[in-house]
């Protein structure tokens, strides 16, 4: 059984949405940092419960012993019911708690994939849960396997700011709009991504990286589409690399006004 | 496909905010019910969204705007297709007359097979001691450390203690029983995963500890004070034990399926409800049988006649039979259940 990072769900609209997959170790981190929260959690509540003990001491006893306990099974319930399928943990890691089959999480299955912990945290750390995981193509413990949940990574969704990269420049491949669509029609997402990504972060690399990696990426776009010698000659790599990204991402008239539109969408969560 | 994003964008984004809005709306109340305009409306914005998704998905450079229709059409996804029921309000009361001895019920069978594989543990373990004596100490585990001597005499022992024990001991003890045996109960249902091997495990070998020291206090001529020991909690105790049991071993009949013709996925969605109920159904159970142990279990006779301990045991059975076995059925139409937790 092949294992993948994206788990394809077609509607019966006959449109395909993505959710990528999260991996065992990011979750470990996320466990890691619910069971600190956790930790906290219950020591603030054995000095509240302490307080029980001017009371009497066996009330207190019980009182830290049942609290502790309702933390231990309710904390990951309670959040990821309350919290559409995160914890404090999964949060911060930006993942997701969702329905394998991209339909609403139910309370049932926050509850059976919450109490099948115990079945994966044998013998210790988690381990069946590990290897059920790294042997489940979708990456489930037992505990989702049985509620059939799957955990997901939400990505940041980090909006290119054009404005800001292309300001005040010229770019000389608007002339010949024919090949510009040509190169829309050729480069990827991923690789449009990572342009960007190279022109937004530039004046961090090393000076002598930033012109490889320029002139990488321009020989790159220049196999893809050939344009005439007149918009290409006498620019750098790094300029024909923005010019690029300028056709790509702007596209027709009252571009500008688009890119802060495509800017706002893109914002929203 | 070339496609003016500019315009394309333009155009749709003020359907895919009034999209993004309802979504949100819904997913903060759950309750809500959209009247027929606003289903139609919401219908007509996710088909609108899907159509822009697949456009932008032939269009290479837009990965952000991408991202962010998938994001949409999956929650939008999520709120249409579903076909269980939504979240509805809490109704505690209907859903421990009505819900849970339904859900028992329904999946009796499983109940039985757990009652019987825990009444061969007893056999064992009574047999265990009535031929071996010895056996006691190396089946019993730490926690019943205080069964592992004379049965006659910690009777002899609890009986002098007149006072019985104190409030504080009983409160602590009660907490700690709660806990040890809900943890028991939620391994039970959480083992069936392994195909219900280690659920029947654990109910053979809490039967054998039953059945070693039932036999044992037997042998040794202390069947009253067992009774009167036993039963106001044991009569709960048990059964929540052997309900957790059921639960592991519905668990497993949707891993193994034998004789369905649904996929496991579409088992194991349909039985999450049931599991969820009946585990819950059983953590209430428990609570009462912590506290029914540590502050009327604890006191002997003379403090508290044994008569008096045996007849709230056999009542409290008495009332257990009738609300598993009777409550919740509609009288006028005894199949008509009411849904589980969901």
């Amino acid at each position: 059984m092949s294992r993948t990072n994206t788990l394809l769900i077609r509607t019966p609209e006959g449109v395909v949405f993505s959710q990528l997959l999260a991996g065992p170790m990011t979750r470990f981190l996320a466990w890691l940092v619910d069971w600190f929260c956790l930790l906290g959690l219950t020591i603030a509540a054995m000095i509240i419960m302490s307080l029980f003990g001017f009371i009497s001491a066996g009330i207190a006893q019980a009182m830290g012993l049942l609290t502790q306990f309702v933390l231990m099974i309710g904390y990951s319930i309670v959040l990821e019911w309350f919290w559409h399928g995160q914890t404090i943990g999964k949060r911060m890691l930006r993942l997701r708690v969702v329905d394998a089959q991209g339909l609403r999480l139910k309370f049932s299955q926050v509850v059976m994939r919450n109490l099948l912990r115990f079945a994966d945290m044998l013998p210790v750390l988690y381990l069946v849960g590990g290897i059920a995981c790294l042997m489940s193509r979708r990456s489930q413990r037992l505990g989702d396997f049985a509620a059939n949940t799957i955990v997901i990574r939400i990505p940041k969704v980090s909006e290119p700011n054009l404005d800001q990269l292309l300001v005040g420049k010229f770019n000389s491949l608007r002339g010949h709009p024919h090949l510009e669509a040509r190169l829309r029609q050729r480069v990827c997402a991923a690789e449009a991504a990572a342009a960007v990504q190279a022109l937004a972060r530039r004046d961090l690399l090393e000076p002598q990286a930033r012109i490889e990696l320029f002139a990488e990426f321009a020989a790159h776009f220049r196999d893809k589409v050939q344009f005439p010698p007149e918009a290409t000659d006498g620019i750098a790599d790094e300029q024909f690399v923005r010019n690029v990204v300028d056709s790509l991402y702007r596209s027709g008239r009252g571009e500008k006004k688009n890119a802060s539109a495509t800017a706002n969408l893109a914002a929203t969560p | 496909m070339i496609l003016d994003l500019a315009r394309f964008v333009a155009a749709e984004q003020p359907y895919w905010t009034e999209l993004d809005r309802t979504l949100a709306q819904a997913e903060v109340n759950q309750r809500r019910k959209l009247t027929l305009d606003e289903l139609r409306r919401f219908h007509y914005l996710y088909e609108r969204t899907c159509a822009g998704l697949a456009k932008i998905n032939t269009f290479s450079s837009e990965p952000e705007t991408r991202r962010y229709l998938e994001s949409l059409v999956s929650r939008a996804y999520g709120e249409l297709h579903e076909t269980r029921g939504r979240r509805t309000r809490l109704a505690p009361w209907t859903w421990f007359t009505q819900t849970l001895p339904q859900t028992f019920r329904r999946h009796v069978r499983a109940f039985w097979l757990s009652t019987a594989v825990t009444l061969v543990g007893m056999l064992f373990g009574g047999l265990a001691v009535a031929f071996d004596t010895g056996s006691k100490s190396v089946i019993l585990p730490e926690m019943f450390a205080n069964h592992g001597g004379d049965p006659a005499e910690r009777v002899a022992k609890e009986e002098r203690e007149r006072t019985g024990p104190s409030a504080d001991r009983l409160t602590s003890f009660s907490a700690q029983l709660m806990v040890n045996n809900i943890m028991c109960s939620i391994k039970a249902l959480a083992f069936g995963i392994t195909y219900g091997v280690g659920t029947l495990v654990l109910l053979f070998y809490n039967g054998v500890i039953i059945g070693l020291i039932s036999v044992d206090y037997v042998m040794a001529g202390q069947t009253i004070f067992l009774l009167g020991w036993l039963l106001p909690h044991g009569v709960i105790e048990i059964p929540a034990v052997l309900i957790a049991g059921q639960a592991g071993l519905i668990l497993a009949g949707a891993l193994i399926g034998w004789g369905q013709r649904t996929t496991m996925r579409a088992r194991l969605r349909a039985i999450a409800p049931d599991l969820t109920t009946l585990i819950f159904g059983v953590a209430l159970m428990l609570v009462w049988a912590g506290i029914i142990e540590a502050f009327f279990s604890q006191y002997h006779a003379p403090v508290l006649p044994y008569w008096v301990k045996i007849s709230f045991g056999c009542t409290e059975l008495a009332l257990l039979i009738l609300f598993l076995g009777r409550c919740g059925i509609n009288r006028s139409s005894a199949n008509t259940t009411t849904p589980p937790i969901e």
